[in-house]
């Protein structure tokens, strides 16, 4: 700078420092507040919303050992109506399962019980195996040759061999170390059954 | 210069770490804080930074609108609802973007404006006047294609009109247009191509340009409203008297001009998005329509001077030669000027006049532009074509013969 | 000096381009084309009313393809449970799009031109000219439908309000005038007169009309009122910033003398 430029004295310089600071303040509050709507469009869209919405299944129209596989979120779901039988002889391997009880997996309160489920016949699952994300493929043959003679029928994980038993339960020797997951899911009606909506909390 | 060669002297920890591998201290030292600037600019001078904030808002908004909007002749339209409405907080990136649009081709205006008062474009400045006029080509480029993706009527059309300026070419005219095109007609591939260009090439283009233009701007200086070169006036330091570090002096000045441009912008965004219809029309609400044209076709207002010129001349082919000589002729602005001095402040008052008539002219064929093409209008639009043109082409002559006050020796500023 | 030059060539170029203006209007000027609807989309009852006219009166032939019932419920504060009974139409759900039952080539063969979607209406003609257009049907025996607009001249639209507004006559004055040497004859419109009385009076018409236009212009930006009320925010907080900065500036060019 020239010489002929004045030099600030002390008074001006404690100002200024209390200028700059207010100055600097002011526009990283308003950098963050700039942030708020860039970040925020990385949200779901309200069309994503929208397709995500709860999903109604008619449980009437499936027959006892079918099962259906539905979409919701991006997320394939499983839905199967469990014959009489496979019911009873959920509860003779306990033995063999990693989790019996399900107390290390990830289930909404009112599945957390023997069969897994809000109706003991109507069973809704995560289609994802917890190991690493596949689709585990159906095994609901009792003794199925493939999966040997005390096979009591439910899932079987093609990428991984992760086993699952018709409750999702996941059994020991798997490298899947939990439970299936269950979706949040209510019945509205006696047969309507929606997924994706508590009776307790609304729509998730 | 003030700054010493060995810029990690003294300092520990992580500066010293730093600085070690990277620059940064004696980048400051030396283009912020050792550049020195003229210290009587006025409020023209803001221009220039306030460009380069534009830049950046466009670049940011920019890159969050292409993560939503789909470049397809199908899905495009729909796309831009989909921002508008559906997005979290889609509308106001989208409303960024759009005013910034407009808002860039303000400030570049005034920031010409501002070189055409006080000569910037004069030796030893050529160079830095000539980047700054690519610039303004790459930015007209870059709007074009911009308004071409929300694939409105206004955004088909507009592309079918500018695209077929390109078949005034002798011969090879016709092949150009399908070539740019992709097809016979604007189409699904002319959209995907100006997306590409739109989102990756001619902002690196810009980019770069800009980098060029304060290289320039560095090597010279700036110029000043008094039109003095400040470096030929030192002290026994070495520095110019008339100049003052750019940082602090005019960081703080240019900061105070972000928040005065920010209260005009985001009035315009929160308040006015679509400016009367000058920023977005009305006629961009309606899906691209290839069988009903829009009932006044116009461009947006930043290029509807060129419009009238091109509009002015009853030849399709001359039309669109006069229209690129417009832009041609401003290249050679540093040749045209003849004046002893520089700033309007010194020239006679013939020059005065001149710039004042260009402007008039300016404005005036910007509004007509966005008029019907018919009567007074067209009679009006040559008369203006014909004044813009005379204020280049009669230059070299009035800028010789008129009177000039002597320019003073040192700059003049008041506290 | 210089300042004054400035000034004197943007003055001289502002007063010749609005003066401009004037001297090329398009076609005569006529006093329902200054008539103006005077919502306001932050009148929440105004759009709950404009949106139970849409469904009842437009709905069935005209869609607002961008807008979705959940959000236009959400929006105009709605309750779910009225949601239902006010908003949506049979066979949809609250997430869809409002899209009309009637096929496009329904409404093609039915009216000769496809029911246009009205989510972007107000922005691409404006509010003002949807409440014309709702406002200038007259009888005409020469038209189809037995009414023509003055708005939208020939409209494939019948006057789907006419229970409303009733039937109004449009007086016209033929103006004889020269154009380019040869005699024309032009039709100027001068006022309406009520034919047959609907079930509103003229008051009760604009203020439905109002809360209508209110609604569509809600339709084509749902976050209007929202970007106004935030502005206001904006617009004080950067006066902070741009006053601390100011002082700032002002602080440090001390030294400049």
């Amino acid at each position: 700078m020239s010489d002929e430029n004045a030099t600030p004295d002390d008074a001006d310089l404690s100002r200024r420092k209390f200028l700059t600071v207010a100055t600097a303040a002011t526009g990283a509050v308003g950098a963050a507040f700039t942030l708020v709507p860039f970040i925020a469009s990385w949200k779901p869209s309200e069309r994503a919303r929208a397709l995500g919405a709860p999903l109604e299944i008619d449980v009437s129209k499936l027959e006892p050992g079918q099962m259906i596989t539905k979409s919701w979120r991006k997320q394939p779901i499983y839905v199967v109506r469990r014959t009489p039988e496979s019911l009873a002889k959920l509860g003779g391997h306990d033995g063999n399962l990693k989790d019996p009880k399900s107390e290390a997996s990830d289930q909404p309160a009112y599945a957390k019980n023997d069969m897994r489920s809000l109706k003991p016949e109507v069973l809704v699952l995560y289609a994802a195996c917890t190991h690493l994300g596949c689709l585990p493929k159906q095994f609901f043959t009792v003794a199925d040759p493939a999966m040997g003679a005390d096979w009591p029928g439910g899932f079987f994980c093609p990428c991984h061999g992760s086993r699952f038993d018709l409750a999702g339960r996941v059994f020991n020797g798997s490298p899947a170390s939990a439970n299936l997951r269950v979706p949040p899911h209510k019945f509205e009606s006696d047969t309507m059954l929606v997924i994706g909506v508590d009776a307790t909390q609304g729509a998730a | 210069m003030a700054a010493s060669t060995d810029t990690t002297a003294g300092k520990t920890g992580f500066r010293a770490w730093l600085n070690k591998r990277l620059p940064v201290d004696e980048f400051v030292d030396s283009q912020l804080i050792g550049y020195f600037a003229p210290k009587n600019f006025n409020l023209w001078y803001f221009f220039g930074s306030l460009a380069l904030l534009v830049f950046v808002i466009q670049i940011l908004s920019g890159i969050f609108l292409t993560m939503h909007y789909k470049p397809s002749e199908a899905m495009a339209f729909d796309s831009v609802e989909y921002i508008m409405r559906e997005v979290e907080w889609g509308w106001l990136i989208r409303y960024l973007h759009s005013t910034g649009a407009s808002f860039f081709f303000i400030v570049v205006y005034l920031h010409m404006f501002r070189a055409l008062m006080y000569g910037s474009y004069r030796a030893p400045r050529e160079l830095l006047w000539i980047l700054g006029m690519l610039l303004y080509l790459a930015l007209m480029a870059e709007a074009f294609m911009g308004y071409v993706l929300p694939w409105g009527n206004m955004s088909y059309w507009g592309a079918q009109v500018i695209v077929n300026l390109f078949g005034t070419i002798p011969v090879i005219g016709p092949g150009i247009v399908e070539w740019i095109r992709g097809d016979y007609g604007i189409a699904d591939s002319t959209l995907n191509r100006f997306f590409a260009l739109h989102v990756i090439a001619v902002p690196f283009a810009i980019a770069f340009l800009i980098l060029m233009h304060l290289v320039a701007l560095r090597q010279t200086g700036s110029n000043n409203p008094d039109g003095i070169e400040i470096k030929a006036k030192t002290g026994a330091d070495g520095k110019p008297l008339d100049g003052i570090p750019f940082h602090p002096y005019y960081t703080v000045k240019d900061i105070v001009g972000v928040g005065v441009f920010l209260l005009f912008f985001c009035g315009v965004i929160f308040f006015v998005p679509t400016f009367g219809g000058l920023f977005l029309e009305k006629p961009n609400f309606e899906p691209a329509n290839a069988l009903s044209t829009p009932e006044h076709i116009a461009p947006v207002w930043y290029f509807t001077a060129f419009y009238a010129m091109l509009r002015a001349v009853p030849d399709q082919q001359m039309g669109a030669l006069l229209m690129l000589l417009a832009i041609v002729v401003l290249f050679f602005l540093p040749w045209l000027d003849r004046s002893p001095v520089k700033s309007i402040r010194y020239k006679g008052w013939i020059s005065k006049l001149a710039l004042a008539l260009f402007v008039v002219a300016f404005v005036a064929l910007s509004y007509l532009g966005l008029q019907p093409a018919d009567g007074l209008y067209v009679i009006l639009a040559r008369i203006f074509t014909a004044v813009y043109f005379a204020f280049f082409i009669l230059m070299p002559w009035y800028t010789s013969i008129e009177t000039c006050k002597p320019a003073p020796e040192r700059v003049s500023y008041h506290a | 000096m210089r300042k004054s030059v400035v000034i004197a060539a943007l003055g001289l170029a502002l007063a010749l381009t609005s003066s401009l203006g004037f001297a090329a209007g398009s076609g005569p000027h006529a006093a329902w084309m200054d008539w103006k609807p005077g919502n306001d989309v932050s009148n929440i009852a105004s759009l709950q009313r404009g949106a139970a006219n849409f469904m009842g009166y437009c709905a069935g032939c005209h869609s607002l393809k961008y807008n979705r019932y959940s959000r236009v419920a959400a929006d105009l504060n709605i309750p779910e449970e009225q949601m239902e009974k006010l908003l949506l139409l049979p066979g949809t759900k609250k997430g869809d799009y409002m899209i009309s039952p009637m096929q496009a080539v329904d409404g093609e063969a039915w009216f000769g031109k496809a029911p246009p979607d009205l989510s972007l209406i107000t922005r691409s003609k404006g509010s003002d000219y949807v409440f014309q257009f709702l406002k200038t049907f007259y009888v005409d025996p020469k038209h189809p439908n037995g009414t023509n607009n003055l708005a939208l001249p020939g409209t494939a639209m019948p006057h789907v309000l006419s229970a409303l507004q009733g039937l109004q006559e449009a007086k016209f004055e033929t103006v004889e005038k020269t154009v380019d040497g040869a005699k024309v004859s032009e039709s100027h419109w001068q006022s309406f007169e009520l034919a047959s009385p609907g079930q509103l009076s003229a008051e009760e018409y604009d203020a439905f009309l109002r809360d209508t236009v209110n609604f569509l212009e809600y339709a084509g930006e749902p976050y209007k009122a929202k970007r106004q009320s935030l502005g206001v925010w904006v617009i004080l907080f950067l006066l902070v910033f741009t006053g601390f900065a100011y002082l700032l500036k002002r602080e440090y060019w001390k030294d400049v003398k």
